[in-house]
């Protein structure tokens, strides 16, 4: 049989936990034992991620035969065979288990720069990477571009930092480049702490090498030979990638001394973090790296000037670096036409929460947000309402219906009372409660702030009290004007962007939202029904068929009734944990 | 543990410290690998060999979340708290799990060292949430029967 043939099996981080290494492990018997001709590439994380969608529980595979490729979702090991015998052996797919329309209409609306490798090379492997052109754009800074011709290119493709704060990144290299020293460094932040963004992550995954050579170009654009790639703790599986990618370019001459025979030397190593997300703010990052408390330094220097160990310092996030190679190799006039006028290329963006299809998604700065939302995320899931669209995380806001129609990009985002953040974007349906979600984000900023100003570590922690006394229905007049007092002077006197942007949930739900904290305050209720002290649970009498579900399923016995009769909740002993509404398969619970 | 096996394990970091020139965040992370936690002697021990004060291993390692002074269990939960996990009910799954496993409140480990339970910010797998991670491994799409199913499995095999 010659036919030439590839299968392209997940594995990042979600794969692994959707049984992803079985299901390569299942296709590698199969093969070996048939002695087909097969290569097996693992795909990455990222592109997986793209089609969570779809493949939510189980494993995404390609299967490519004479460049013809066929695309299973929900694929587990024991359904590896069929597709083995079926499609591998006598070239018939194995058509019910194909993916459907959605999944293509989900691509096909995204333009992938970032992204383009991520799923479809192997990222463990250099050569993978270098057969779709990789270091190539490093090789041609290193050996035909000067510094300044580098920071040209840079500054023309209108790149801004993708952490979130959007500063032009060739201005930043020109900064860097001017500032004379003996040692400088580079660092690529990859402490990508907002709590539902993970682009980082699986670019780091998916695509080690792109962020390394848009360090490399980096360090000869601002003359440094030093770099460090800071990693979260919590992402075992990109640091594992990022370190065979450095093992990899040391052994083929692509990092250490004399790179492509030129004298340019640059040597790079990972910093783990340890757990905190102020570290993702520059100077928090550096001290940390220093192997300090993470705590953030007034800026009386940009970190151009004097950043890690008071030395010339020029930081840039995953998504920026990776950026790099493209726009050397693409021209700066290519990156800019895809955005805007004021922020050129695309951004990728990770879509999660209570939307159809959920995943990373890649697109042109300037498209609206309603087409992420309804044409790419396929509108909301199980037919209920849009409410708001959560971007920035902790450090956004929330966007209603009414604004859904806006071009992305920072500017406009901040108008809005939001911000671009690093690109998480949480739709929220009717299910959410407002006051709960700004209540979740301010939990989290209270817990991760740093304590070392006074407004972020009191401020924060008063706001928060607010917020529970009226989530718990102890709510007073007058709290929602203390709440945007306080919001205003957190805002304008911390000392870092952690504080700066503390209240941004609480402020934006309050502009858009603020009927939900006058009904929690008023009339002591939820309107979503998701605080747990403003809710009760019942039993609707004509639909409970007396299965017995709820009363197995209940830790506090608060459920009485016989079988095949009527139940009922016991209201004094149910502690509203939802058990039971979760384990009705007829609907009968209700709770308001 | 003995404090010879013990001395033993704290050698073999400082000797990799001394070698890489790395700071002291990498010797608490290789502390926490080596023991599961920070334990006290340890750090009172580094502080004497390099000469820092002991003030700032422990001012590192209370300012991190990935270290911990107490013993942790040995089955580890980690119920993460991310935003896309938030609105699909992450908060449920953990007042349950404290109540299914009796820890105490203000603790996340139970009396008998079996179980921790921790919460996490995010672990980036928004896609398949609510994600929980049991013993290091990821799992999705997890919902209040499903982990007390786990739960109990975990416990069988104790």
């Amino acid at each position: 049989m010659n036919k030439d043939i590839a299968i392209k099996v997940c594995t990042g981080t979600g794969g692994v936990a959707s049984g992803g290494e079985e299901v390569l492990s299942a296709f590698r018997n199969a093969i070996s034992s048939a002695g087909l001709e097969v290569t097996i590439y693992e795909k990455c994380s990222a592109h997986r991620v793209g089609c969570r969608g779809f493949c939510a529980k189980d494993v995404l595979v390609d299967v490519i035969i004479n460049g013809e490729k066929t695309t299973y979702k929900h694929i587990k090991p024991d359904m590896v065979a069929r597709i083995f015998n079926e499609h591998l052996m006598k070239g018939n797919p194995v058509t019910e288990w194909v993916v459907g329309e959605e999944y293509h209409t989900f691509h096909n609306r995204q333009t992938k720069v970032v992204l383009s490798h991520c799923g479809e090379i192997d990222p463990e492997d250099i050569k993978a990477y270098m057969t779709v052109g990789g270091y190539k754009a490093a090789r041609m800074a290193l050996t035909s571009m000067s510094p300044e011709e580098i920071v040209d290119v840079i500054k023309n493709s209108n790149l801004r930092g993708r952490g979130g704060a959007g500063f032009p990144t060739g201005l930043k290299w020109e900064l860097g480049l001017r500032i004379k020293s003996d040692i400088k460094y580079v660092i690529c932040n990859g402490d990508e702490g907002d709590p539902g963004a993970f682009m980082d992550r699986s670019v780091m995954e998916g695509d080690p090498h792109a962020v390394i050579e848009g360090m490399i170009i980096c360090a000869k654009a601002t003359d440094s030979h030093h770099g460090y790639i800071y990693v979260r703790a919590e992402y075992p599986l990109a640091v594992k990638r990022l370190q065979m990618a450095i093992d990899q370019c040391k052994q083929s001459g692509f990092i250490g001394n004399n790179i492509f025979g030129t004298d340019f030397g640059f040597d790079l190593k990972i910093f783990q973090g340890a757990g905190a997300f102020v570290c993702g703010e520059a100077t928090a990052l550096m001290r940390s790296i220093e192997g300090k408390r993470g705590m953030p330094t007034p800026k009386l220097w940009r970190s151009a000037e004097k950043g890690l160990w008071d030395k010339p310092t020029v930081l840039n996030n995953v998504e920026t670096f990776a950026n790099i190679p493209r726009i050397i190799m693409n021209g700066a006039n290519w990156y800019r036409n895809l955005g805007t006028e004021r922020s050129g290329g695309t951004k990728v963006f990770s879509l999660s929460g209570n939307v159809k299809n959920t995943g990373l998604i890649e697109v042109p700065l300037g498209v609206s947000l309603r087409e992420i939302v309804y044409d790419i995320g396929g509108g909301i899931e199980g037919g209920k309402a849009f409410k708001a669209l959560q971007t920035g995380g902790p450090s956004g806001g929330c966007i209603p219906a009414e604004h859904l129609d806006i071009e992305v990009d920072y500017e406009s985002l901040a108008q809005v009372g939001s911000i671009m953040g690093s690109g998480g974007m949480v739709v929220l349906d009717e299910t959410s409660c407002m006051v709960n979600t700004a209540k979740f984000f301010l939990e989290f900023t209270q817990a991760e702030s740093c304590g070392k100003c006074t407004p972020c570590r009191i401020g924060t922690k008063r706001m928060l009290e607010i917020l529970e006394r009226i989530t718990s229905g102890n709510g007073r007049e007058g709290d929602i004007e203390l709440l945007q007092e306080l919001g205003h002077y957190i805002r304008s006197t911390s000392l870092c962007g952690l504080g700066m942007t503390a209240p941004n949930p609480v402020l934006s739900t309050l502009r858009y939202f603020r009927d939900e904290y006058e009904a929690h305050i008023r009339d002591k209720r939820c309107p979503a029904a998701v605080c747990r002290e403003l809710i009760t649970y019942s039993i609707l009498e004509d639909i409970c068929n007396g299965c017995g579900a709820c009363k197995r399923v209940c830790p506090a016995d608060a459920v009485r009734g016989t079988r095949k009769s009527l139940h009922r909740i016991d209201n004094d002993v149910c502690i509203k944990c939802g058990t039971c509404f979760d384990a009705c398969k007829f609907k009968a619970l209700m709770k308001k | 543990m003995k404090m010879y096996k013990m001395e033993k394990i704290l050698e073999k970091i400082l000797n990799d410290y001394q070698l890489n020139k790395v700071n002291i965040i990498s010797i608490l992370q290789d502390i926490e690998n080596s023991f599961g936690y920070i334990p006290e002697e340890a750090v009172f021990w580094f502080s004497k060999k390099l000469d820092i004060p002991a003030s700032r291993f422990f001012g590192t390692a209370t300012f991190y979340s990935q270290f911990h002074l107490k013993p942790r269990g040995k089955n580890i939960i980690t119920i993460c708290r991310g935003t896309a996990c938030h609105v699909k009910g992450s908060e449920r799954l953990i007042n349950r799990l404290f109540m299914e496993l009796d820890i105490p409140p203000d603790e996340e480990t139970t009396p008998d060292l079996k179980f921790t339970v921790e919460k996490v910010n995010c672990i980036g797998a928004c896609g398949i949430a609510p994600v929980t991670v049991l013993n290091k491994e990821v799992h999705g799409k997890m919902t209040l029967d499903k982990l007390i199913k786990e739960v109990k499995k975990i416990k069988s095999n104790e």
